[in-house]
């Protein structure tokens, strides 16, 4: 928590993007989490890949639940739009929100406690539909909001604070978004940006439900020896499987890897994402392949992180739903109130 | 790159822009904190100590600080018009709001102590040396031709810059410490100055001569025409209270800046300068060709003066010779004739402002001081020493016309070397600043310095109405702060001094300082040498006169990294790391003054 709010003046270097915003044009107020907590590492992630992405920030929609996590959306894109729900709700208000209006770019943003508990059916049931999101998880296996008790996500055999045992098995949220159909399935660590932010970039560009894990460490309740959600536990057993080199296809040209490595996923809006593989008996583009690679390295006691799983040829709930290309704010009357006959029609064929 | 060492007191002293370029190394922002509290008084007296005449160097002091204020490189791309913080008018804030408690906090000296020391000149460079001294238990004695003390500060600098009562004011408080000084008593022989067995003599006499321009019809108009110091110094003692209507000012410098205003108060409605170089490569500040255009002066550049022209020995103009600058491939300059024909000016007067000279008339060859070939003493550049071991020089005298602060900064080295002299301790031996480091946190988000930057630019000095500054030469032109823009302009300062002090041990590497950061000046990273590193740091750092902070190897084997360029001091890092691997500690230097801390026996007899 900080009492002066961040200055407005900044490095002289900052350069506009395409859309004419800086780097810091994309932060929001200042952030009242505890000093070092990991949820404000995302919060930054974010600010940097819609930047360098050039999106438009009142084309964003920011949307949450409850918990510090679900707290930050206050913290970043200060000039988007964004509906803080009840707890564990923010799927369905969210994919209500991308019906009425599919032009926007949806942030999803949840904690364990808010996605592994009581939104846990939201959380499976949203990405079953496939509703275009960009839906992260900052996870950090406590409720930190009311004072640290296990999540749902903490491993069995982890500690508390204060060194209570967790008994329960945990709820792993890549593989339930892998099993759910996810298109996008990826892990990342708020304390590695340099992974986080493309991992950010590639699932905005994303034409389906991209669903990214982000081990967030609670410094206040959860970053002890004994806990599996500490800054020193991840770093140790962080494994990452896959990287993203580059998302633009101007800057690919540049650097070649070895081709057998990389993986070409061409992204909804014409450009490539290449994706190189960092274990060779590994096809991320293979749900089946995906699932049972990072179930191996957790039953190793590795964090697998990384773009897990990638579907380059996702369709969302419009595609399956068939419905209008146009936002329901911009149709006409006529269109949204066709009138008596229409409804005739529609009753008849239903009875 | 090796872990930085903050214990080198020079390493945070760095940061502070303003105070390493200070010659006399004064506490610039301690003293801007104190007038954002309105504690005048202490404000007062951290310049009183460091530079000897704030009321004086508030007005007047040629303000290395300014360029090289932080608040200049923050505010490009963030303001229309990056500028410093207006350092030297808030120095005279504190002189001009102090209040009658300040004589009581004016330390006093010491019981006497029986050595005697004689200063030749009461510039500032001779009274700075006074006042060390002085405090310490010395008989001082300073001896000057003139009726006044004070040296150019009174001959030289025009009244509508700097009003007499301010140069009475802080002459006095030095005077007062039982200074003796001898009004209107020139020396005119150094070995008879020795034979009077002082224990030392200091040498302030300045650089007294100005130069000439010897060209066609200076001898026969002589009487028109006037070396700009000279006639400065009469204007200041009342001998010259007019000057003819039309009037040429030759030269580029701040004593041209001074005759040409001067001039226009003395009556001239017609005055210009005229000079050789191009207008950017003259050698007066940009506020003071700023002012002079503001009162309507035209500054012609590329004009070299060819003759003087007259009727009969009544000077009628000048004749000049354009030109133009041709760089080199080295990118040395020459001005070289534009062919165009010479260029004529009508005058009735011109004061010629070509530079100063240094003159020791007095100093017999065989009095053992020796002099090199451009006419200086041979000294020791840090002790100030002559090739007579009791004998040292200071101010202009020493290399050459400077300013005021390098006088004064020059009159504290010699009290050093003095002090330490007559301690019989080796003067070549320099005592080194004593640094203090104090952590500033005072709660969980609290700090004991208001550490939110203020976006506001630099606030303007108000003026004096045109017509009545032009009216008389007497009339002060700039009013100073009032009290309100006063504090909105200390608020501008960035707190420099107010360190980041980093501990690898504490830090977690969890990015929270790296996320806040307003000016993204700290990354995490492998470690390489300094030019690799400058050239992969979070944010572009181009400049190379600020250094990078290291700190580590930390637990993942990488380094911290902060690049100290545009830091605002702003604090967010240390309130947003959770185990306080940063702090924010206040710097305080104390530079070795003439007394037992500049001396190695602290308690020692005098030699
Ligand atoms: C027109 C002009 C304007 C200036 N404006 C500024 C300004 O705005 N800001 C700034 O920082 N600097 C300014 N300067 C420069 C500044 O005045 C000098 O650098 C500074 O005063 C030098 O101090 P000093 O103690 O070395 O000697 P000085 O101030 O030159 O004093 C020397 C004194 O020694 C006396 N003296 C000399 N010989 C003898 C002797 N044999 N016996 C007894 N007494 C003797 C002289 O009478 C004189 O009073 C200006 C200079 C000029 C010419
Ligand atoms: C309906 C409802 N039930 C319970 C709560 C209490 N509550 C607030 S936050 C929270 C858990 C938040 O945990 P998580 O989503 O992991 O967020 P974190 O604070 O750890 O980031 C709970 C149970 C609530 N606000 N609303
Ligand atoms: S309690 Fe934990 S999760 Fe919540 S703000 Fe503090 S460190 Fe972050
Ligand atoms: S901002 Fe203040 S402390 Fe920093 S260089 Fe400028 S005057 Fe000095
Ligand atoms: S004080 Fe800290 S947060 Fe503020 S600008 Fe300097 S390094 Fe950045
Ligand atoms: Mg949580």
């Amino acid at each position: 928590m900080t009492y002066i709010a961040k200055p407005r003046l900044h490095h002289p270097s900052l350069v506009a993007n395409k859309v004419g915003y800086t780097r810091r044009d994309y932060e929001g107020k200042v952030s009242t989490l505890c000093a070092g907590c990991g949820h404000d590492s995302i919060s930054a992630a974010i600010v940097q890949a819609c930047w360098q992405l050039d999106i438009e920030p009142h084309k964003v929609a920011k949307l949450s639940g409850i918990g510090c996590s679900s707290k930050t959306p206050d913290y970043f894109l200060g000039a988007s739009h964004g509906f803080n729900t009840v707890h564990g709700r923010m799927p369905s208000v969210l994919t209500g929100a991308s019906l009425a209006n599919r032009e926007l770019l949806y942030l999803g943003v949840s904690g364990d406690g808010d996605s592994a508990s009581i939104g846990l059916g939201q959380f499976a049931h949203a990405i079953r539909r496939g509703v275009r999101m960009v839906y992260i998880v900052e996870n950090n296996g406590v409720y930190g909001l009311t004072k640290g008790q296990f999540s749902a996500t903490a491993d069995r055999g982890s500690t508390a604070k204060k060194g209570a045992v967790n008994h329960d098995a945990p709820i792993d949220l890549v593989g339930m978004a892998l099993l759910m159909g996810a298109t996008y399935v990826a892990r990342g660590f708020s304390g590695d940006k340099g992974q986080l932010v493309p991992l950010i970039e590639g699932a905005i560009r994303h034409g389906g439900a991209a669903v990214i894990d982000v081990v967030s460490p609670c410094v206040t309740f959860n970053n002890h020896a004994g806990s599996t959600k500490s800054f020193d536990y991840v770093r140790e057993h962080n494994e990452a499987v896959s990287r993203i080199d580059f998302i633009d296809l101007a800057r690919e040209l540049k650097a070649s890897p070895e081709p057998d490595e990389v993986i070409r996923v061409p992204q909804p809006d014409g450009t490539m994402m290449r994706l190189r593989k960092l274990h060779a008996d590994y096809d991320p583009t293979d749900r089946r392949s995906a699932m049972n690679h990072v179930q191996a390295l957790q039953a190793a006691g590795e964090i697998p992180t990384g773009l897990l799983y990638v579907e380059a040829e996702a369709t969302d709930l419009h595609a399956a739903l068939n419905t209008t290309r146009l936002p329901l704010n911009r149709l006409g009357e006529d269109a949204l109130c066709p009138g008596p006959e229409v409804l005739e029609r529609l009753n008849s064929a239903l009875r | 790159m090796r872990p930085t060492d903050v214990s080198d007191p020079d390493y945070y002293h760095r940061v502070v822009d303003c105070q390493w370029a200070c010659p006399a190394h004064t506490p610039v922002p301690e003293y801007i904190r104190l007038i954002a509290q309105g504690r005048f008084d202490d404000a007062y007296m951290v310049n009183w100590v460091s530079n000897v005449f704030p009321g004086v160097l508030g007005r007047t002091c040629d303000r290395p600080c300014e360029p090289a204020c932080r608040r200049g490189r923050v505010e490009e791309e963030n303001l229309a018009k990056p500028e410093p913080v207006a350092i030297c008018r808030l120095k005279r804030v504190t002189a001009d709001y102090k209040s009658d408690e300040l004589r009581a906090m004016i330390p006093r000296p010491a019981a006497p102590n029986g050595k005697r020391v004689a200063c030749v000149g009461a510039g500032p460079a001779s009274l700075t040396v006074a006042r060390d001294l002085a405090l310490q238990g010395y008989a001082v004695t300073v001896f000057d031709g003139e009726k006044k003390a004070g040296g150019f500060i009174r001959t030289q600098i025009p009244r509508f810059r700097l009003p007499d009562s301010v140069i009475d004011e802080e002459i006095g408080f030095i005077i007062g410490l039982g200074v003796d000084f001898r009004a209107g008593t020139r020396i005119d022989s150094m070995k008879s100055l020795l034979a009077e067995d002082w224990d030392a003599v200091f040498v302030g006499s300045g650089a007294p001569r100005g130069r000439d321009l010897v060209l066609e019809g200076r001898q026969e108009a002589a009487a028109d025409i006037h070396i700009g110091i000279d006639w400065l110094a009469s204007v200041s003692f009342g001998h010259v209270t007019s000057v003819k209507k039309r009037v040429i000012v030759l030269g580029g410098g701040n004593t041209a800046m001074d005759c040409c205003r001067s001039a226009r108060r003395l009556g001239a409605d017609d005055v210009k300068v005229i000079v050789r170089s191009g207008f950017e490569e003259m050698k007066a500040s940009p506020w003071e060709k700023e002012d002079a255009q503001h009162e309507g002066i035209p500054i012609i550049n590329y004009h070299v003066p060819r003759a003087f022209l007259h009727d009969n020995g009544r000077l009628v103009g000048m004749s000049f010779q354009i030109v133009r600058a041709v760089y080199d491939d080295k990118g040395r300059r020459s001005l070289v004739p534009t062919g165009e024909p010479d260029a004529i000016f009508d005058c009735d007067e011109v004061l010629i402002a070509v530079g100063q000279e240094n003159a020791f008339p007095w100093i017999e060859p065989d009095a053992g001081i020796a002099f090199d070939k451009w006419g200086l003493p041979e000294l020791d550049a840090r002790t100030l020493q002559t090739t007579i071991p009791r004998v040292f020089f200071g101010g202009d005298a020493a290399f050459g016309p400077k300013n005021i602060i390098t006088a004064v900064a020059h009159g504290h080295e010699a009290a050093v070397s003095i002090d330490r002299f007559l301690h019989g301790e080796d003067v070549t031996q320099r005592p080194p600043a004593h640094v203090n480091l104090a952590s500033q946190k005072m709660g969980i988000h609290e700090w004991s310095y208001d550490n939110a930057p203020s976006n506001d630019a630099r606030h303007k000095v108000p003026w004096a109405k045109a017509e009545a500054a032009l009216a008389s030469i007497k009339v002060e032109v700039e009013l100073g702060f009032d009290l309100k823009a006063a504090f909105q302009e200390a608020q501008r300062c960035l707190n420099c001094d107010v360190q980041t002090v980093f501990n690898p041990k504490l830090c977690i590497e969890c990015d929270s300082c790296v996320d806040i950061c307003p000016t993204d000046c700290i990354t995490f990273t492998e470690d390489g040498e300094e030019e690799d590193l400058r050239g992969r740091l979070n944010a572009p750092s181009p400049n190379q006169e600020q250094a990078l902070l290291v700190g580590g190897p930390l637990k993942t084997a990488r380094v911290m990294i902060k690049d100290e360029d545009v830091c605002l001091h702003c604090g967010l890092c240390a309130e947003r790391c959770p185990t306080g691997a940063w702090d924010m500690q206040k710097f305080l230097l104390v530079t070795a003054k003439a007394g037992p801390t500049c001396r190695d026996r602290k308690q020692g007899a005098l030699a």
